[in-house]
């Protein structure tokens, strides 16, 4: 297997309930920048959270396979799963509001992981801790260390995260819509960052975004997601030029124009969506028939 | 700034005491029962009745009363005792070791059990032993600190006696400590011999008091622990490969804590308040069984001395809850 992460045929559930999954298979190349986007609820976070380890307790995964860096994450035990994505993989979370431990000193929030479960010594972490604040153009990044969380703005906080993450050196990073919460000035010098910071790095990136625009300006690649089911895995370029499925092709013409305020708004069209649902329930009878 | 806070709670707390001290001046000489009467056989003429009511000033207004008995306090001078005859200030400071050891001795149990239950319930939530601990914990709320004390004391004290059920420590042991804080004295001096026998008598009362504490506690610590642990960067901490016991208690407890220890703060005093019974129950030589004493035989300046004790008592560990909270939420430190 070439892809770094690998996702093959994962279908996943609310326990006892609906599928919030639907046989999805993705891959992401070393150093690839993949877009995954959707409606809100579409299953884009879950796949985020499915790499990563943390899908909440009342969801299931009744089948599939997560190879990261070449082994099956769901094969591992727990112990060893939660190790192997820590040492591999990280994650730019969406609030960096509500992302960083208010009681605890941003230094020890971002050296933790290469202290304790990579084995570093304080020393070294701390060295390398400066080292990253400084790439996120932190001022002063010394005295950032020793603050709290609530002594930094926003953007400030989602610079730390953002730090954080590249701080082990991860080889896939997993960023759940990262400038969501954040004010519209600041959204784009931290878009901005985490693309130099990757492309700095060669670090693979899942991006996860409903925001077509963002997708354009940092992602190679794309899937769109529509009902926990990939309707769409395209190269960027293409994608924007021609896309293949009619949802994807609504999806896009949804997206405001800043430059044409007076086109107003396109909603996805009912009959796209009328087919769309319709192939999603073909798909599940021939599933649960299968 | 902190000390200006401390000085701030200081010059409240003196505010607080003096109203305390007026309500219970007032109280205590309105409700009936006379303090004189006690004090004299029957048959006692109206001349003896009104000299003992001269010699201790009942026979001037509540004002005068109460304004001779704040010259005193002012200096130092809580009066005398009417059933002892001895100054208020030396009973109560001789009693004040005994109930403090207790109390704090209920607060450990019940901080170091509470927090058991938290966290055990905490790790196992969603199981049947989360649902066994929130029964306990129901059960163990719904039952007062006296009636506990009459369990414990049924059980460990009558049908399983391994415990002493009566007094703080075996009489003849009296003799061997130097200052009043036996509990403290016997570990400073390493004394292991004096702070079994120490144990063995205090342990039943603590216990009383500690258990529907501990519920309190752990109800309410596993409750904001649960909330925490499903906050953003408790998922971020488990993204970098961290265990759950790992994070519950590293990412999770000191935020939830916060809540917690504001109710302690409070409950504390509640159990300072239940330590009158439990003491009474337990035949253990504090404050509390001395004020069923005063109030029993209207010893006016002793009460009044032991309710100002407790009363202080009370703002100096609310003042620490606060002192506390400071520290652990960095918010507060430069607020």
């Amino acid at each position: 297997m070439s892809a770094f992460l690998s996702i093959r045929n994962l279908s996943a559930v609310l326990k006892g309930g609906p599928p919030l999954l639907r046989s999805v298979s993705l891959d992401v190349a070393a150093g690839e920048v993949r877009g995954l986007v959707g409606e809100s609820g579409a299953g884009k976070s879950m796949i985020g959270k499915a790499v990563l380890g943390i899908l909440p307790r009342a969801v299931e995964v009744v089948e599939g396979e997560i190879w990261l860096d070449g082994v099956d994450l769901l094969r591992l035990k727990p112990t060893e799963r939660r190790r192997r994505i820590g040492a591999t993989a990280a994650l730019i979370p969406q609030d960096p509001m509500t992302a960083l431990n208010p009681s605890r000193r941003i230094g020890p929030q971002i050296t933790d992981r290469l202290v304790d479960i990579l084995g570093w010594r304080r020393a070294a972490a701390d060295a390398r801790a400066l080292e990253l604040l400084e790439q996120v153009h932190i001022p002063d990044p010394a005295r950032v260390m020793r603050a709290y969380p609530h002594e930094l703005s926003g953007g400030m906080r989602q610079r730390v995260l953002i730090a954080s993450a590249f701080a082990a050196e991860p080889k896939l990073i997993v960023a759940d819509e990262p400038t969501t919460a954040l004010d519209v000035t600041v959204q784009k010098q931290i878009l901005r960052l985490i693309a130099q910071m990757q492309a700095r790095h060669g670090t693979a990136l899942l991006f996860v975004t409903h925001d077509l625009g963002v997708v354009s300006k940092i992602c190679g690649t794309l899937s769109v997601l529509y009902a926990g089911k990939v309707v769409e895995d395209a190269d960027v370029r293409d994608f924007f030029a021609a896309p293949a499925h009619p949802y994807s092709a609504a999806l896009l013409a949804a997206t405001p124009r800043y430059t044409d305020p007076k086109a107003g708004l396109n909603p996805v069209p009912a009959s796209v969506i009328k087919a769309v649902d319709a192939e999603i329930s073909a798909f599940d009878r021939g599933w649960r028939n299968g | 700034m902190l000390a200006r806070r401390i000085l701030t709670r200081l010059l409240t707390t003196l505010v607080t005491l003096l109203g305390v001290s007026i309500v219970v001046f007032v109280v205590i000489r309105v409700v009936p029962g006379n303090p004189i009467a006690m004090m004299l056989p029957p048959g006692a003429t109206q001349a003896d009745i009104d000299r003992l009511n001269a010699l201790y000033g009942f026979d001037r207004s509540i004002l005068a009363q109460y304004f001779i008995w704040l010259g005193g306090v002012v200096q130092g001078d809580f009066g005398t005792s009417i059933q002892t005859r001895q100054p208020v200030l030396d009973l109560v400071l001789r009693r004040l070791p005994a109930t403090l050891e207790l109390a704090i001795m209920a607060l450990v149990i019940a901080v170091a059990l509470g927090g058991f239950l938290a966290l055990t319930g905490t790790r196992l939530r969603g199981t049947a032993t989360e649902g066994a601990i929130d029964v306990g914990n129901g059960m163990a709320l719904s039952i007062p600190d006296f009636l506990w004390g009459l369990v414990l004391i049924l059980l460990f004290g009558v049908l399983w006696p391994v415990f002493d059920i009566s007094g703080r420590v075996s009489p003849s042991l009296v003799p061997e400590f130097y200052t009043r804080f036996f509990l403290f004295e016997s570990v400073l001096r390493l004394r292991f011999d004096l702070w079994l026998d120490l144990v063995r008598h205090m342990l039943m009362p603590a216990l009383a008091l500690a258990i529907p504490l501990a519920a309190i506690i752990g109800q309410l610590l596993k409750q904001s622990l649960k909330e925490t642990m499903h906050l953003d960067y408790v998922t971020l901490a488990r993204t970098k490969g961290y265990g759950e016991n790992h994070v519950i208690v590293r990412e999770a407890l000191r935020n939830a804590v916060l809540p917690t220890l504001t109710l302690i703060g409070v409950q504390f005093t509640f159990l300072i308040g239940g330590t009158v019974i439990i003491e009474r129950l337990f035949s253990y030589e504090g404050l509390g069984n001395m004020a069923i004493d005063a109030v029993i035989n209207r010893d006016l300046p002793l009460i009044q001395g032991i309710v100002i004790v407790f009363a202080l008592l009370f703002t100096v560990i609310n003042l620490i809850v606060d002192l506390l909270y400071t520290v652990l939420n960095p918010r507060l430190r430069n607020a």
